[in-house]
């Protein structure tokens, strides 16, 4: 992580800033320049709903150097209350924090939190987001 | 547009290749098609690398090859889209052959893994990084939750999973090219270490070295040198969202199924006219996925499929005779080609003992990050 490439992402990492099409309503998430539903530049600022339930997901055993200490920890496709019906619907991929690896299922429903994800270099800025835990 | 053939092909031996260098390895690969095809010279090249800066600290591999293959001044060009790097090159040379604007092209692939980066990380690139890697998932990872979500919605077994690896292995252990030339057994697969949950070491294509080269030119050039040749009748390519997360069926890979509609179209065939098939099996799942939306079975019966022998070489739709990704080795940039030379070999009868019986049309499939862009190409024996 380099420190201006992070610093652009603390809206959506701190605050789960989205982008809502003003034209057909759907959310992106990060925002983006083009809606890819209807391929409209126009936009207002939203925040997400912190609570969804796990689509999928993985127990990762043998994790890239970053995270290599954190091993094993559960990594899973969350969708979020917005729902996914024509117009709506937002995915992420996060981490599942303070569980029992072994006991998650899909179905499960979670809440977004705010935590430490990972830090930049050895010295570097600790960087943050949203990590999801069971509710 | 000009119809296009494959004259020859030429590969190094996929594996841990200490003593070689990335650019040795390429040039290896490229005087095996050239000498292989008779041809005399070659008017440009594409080379499919998936991540030389992050290997092996170099960019600008277009001239790097041109220089040490000896042959600049021709143009060359490195094209890159991820693990499909190998089929993007290949496509490159067939449309620069097909507009007739050249008449001989090399198409490479290479990829040089092992001279000491973070592998996980440098592979990781290929999925979005700012929205699923840097909250901690990795390429296994992705396949991981697929599988998941595969085996949930479809009853997708493990011990499936794990019928796929045998296979592959078991055709690799055919194939003198192949990093792991050697069979592996159910539960050699079902006890390797865990690595993302459902998929376990022995799910998982292997870090390689390795370089694959194709001699592409016109068909009537071919017909001239009086070589085995062999026709290119599609070729095929679409893109999906980056991130897993973003698309609508967690299940299905939906640029297989657009680049299959698309090629199988090109080509005026069905899925079942297709005689054997050489897939993107990074990871178990991914074949049992993609043989699915090839259409090659109905969605959800594609584990059914491995575990019955459907895709065995003695099989209805032998596929990854070579011993795929898995077996053979996944040398990221060189796989794309190493496939269109399977799909060569088995179409000239030089297969050997793993040699599928009436091989007249071979499908080859190509897939970058998880499932975010396919090439397909499929080629037709003369
Ligand atoms: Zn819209």
């Amino acid at each position: 992580m380099i420190t201006p490439r992070y610093h652009r992402e603390i809206p959506q990492r701190h605050r789960l800033e989205a982008g809502k099409c003003k034209q057909c309503g759907h959310i992106s998430f990060p925002p983006r320049l083009v809606c890819p539903k209807c391929k409209s530049k126009s936009f207002e600022t939203v925040n997400l709903s912190r609570e969804g339930k796990i689509l999928t997901f993985t127990i990762i055993r043998v994790g890239p150097d970053k995270f290599s200490k954190e091993t094993p920890y559960v990594v899973a496709i969350i969708e979020l209350s917005e729902g996914r019906s024509a117009n709506a619907g937002v995915r992420l991929t996060a981490q599942i924090a303070d569980c029992d690896v072994d006991k998650v299922e899909i179905g499960d429903k979670v809440k977004l939190v705010f935590r430490k994800i990972q830090d930049e270099g050895k010295s570097g800025l600790h960087c943050y987001g949203y990590k999801a835990v069971i509710i | 547009m000009k119809e296009v053939a494959v004259i020859g092909v030429g590969m190094t031996k996929f594996g841990e290749l200490w003593q070689k260098s990335f650019r040795d390895i390429f040039v290896e690969a490229a005087l095996k098609a050239i000498e292989n095809s008779g041809v005399d010279h070659i008017d440009s090249m594409y080379i499919g690398t998936m991540s030389s800066g992050l290997f092996v600290g170099q960019e600008h591999i277009g001239a790097v090859m041109a220089d040490y293959l000896g042959v600049t001044p021709i143009p060359a060009t490195r094209v890159e889209s991820a693990c499909a790097s190998g089929g993007a090159a290949f496509r490159q040379a067939y449309f620069e052959v097909a507009s007739g604007h050249s008449e001989i092209i090399l198409a490479g692939g290479v990829e040089k893994m092992t001279d000491g980066a973070d592998v996980t990380e440098a592979l990781a690139t290929a999925a979005d990084q700012e929205y699923e890697v840097y909250n901690g998932i990795t390429f296994p990872g992705l396949y991981a939750m697929i599988a998941t979500a595969h085996m949930h919605q479809y009853k997708t077994t493990r011990e499936q999973l794990a019928h796929v690896a045998v296979k592959n292995h078991k055709n690799g252990s055919m194939n003198p090219n192949a990093q792991f030339s050697f069979p592996v057994t159910l539960e050699q697969v079902m006890k390797s270490t865990m690595v993302a949950d459902p998929l376990r070491l022995l799910d998982c294509s292997p870090v390689s070295d390795g370089g694959a080269a194709a001699i592409v030119c016109s068909l009537d050039y071919a017909k001239k040198l009086k070589k085995p040749y062999v026709k290119v009748i599609a070729s095929a390519q679409a893109s999906d969202t980056i991130a897993l997360h973003s698309r609508e069926s967690l299940t299905a890979l939906k640029c297989v199924s657009i680049a299959a509609e698309k090629a199988y179209k090109q080509a005026g065939l069905k899925p079942t006219d297709i005689n054997f098939a050489e897939v993107h099996d990074c990871f178990t799942i991914a074949e049992i996925v993609v043989t699915e939306d090839l259409g090659f079975f109905e969605k959800g019966k594609g584990g059914a499929a491995a575990e019955n022998g459907v895709t065995s070489i003695e099989g209805k739709i032998p596929v990854n005779t070579s011993g795929g990704l898995k077996s053979k080795g996944h040398p990221v940039g060189a796989t794309g080609i190493a496939q269109i030379i399977e799909c060569y070999e088995q179409l000239t009868g030089n297969s050997g003992e793993r040699q599928v019986k009436n091989a007249k049309i071979g499908l080859a499939q190509n897939m970058g990050g998880s499932g975010a862009s396919c090439i397909i190409h499929i080629l037709e024996a003369i």
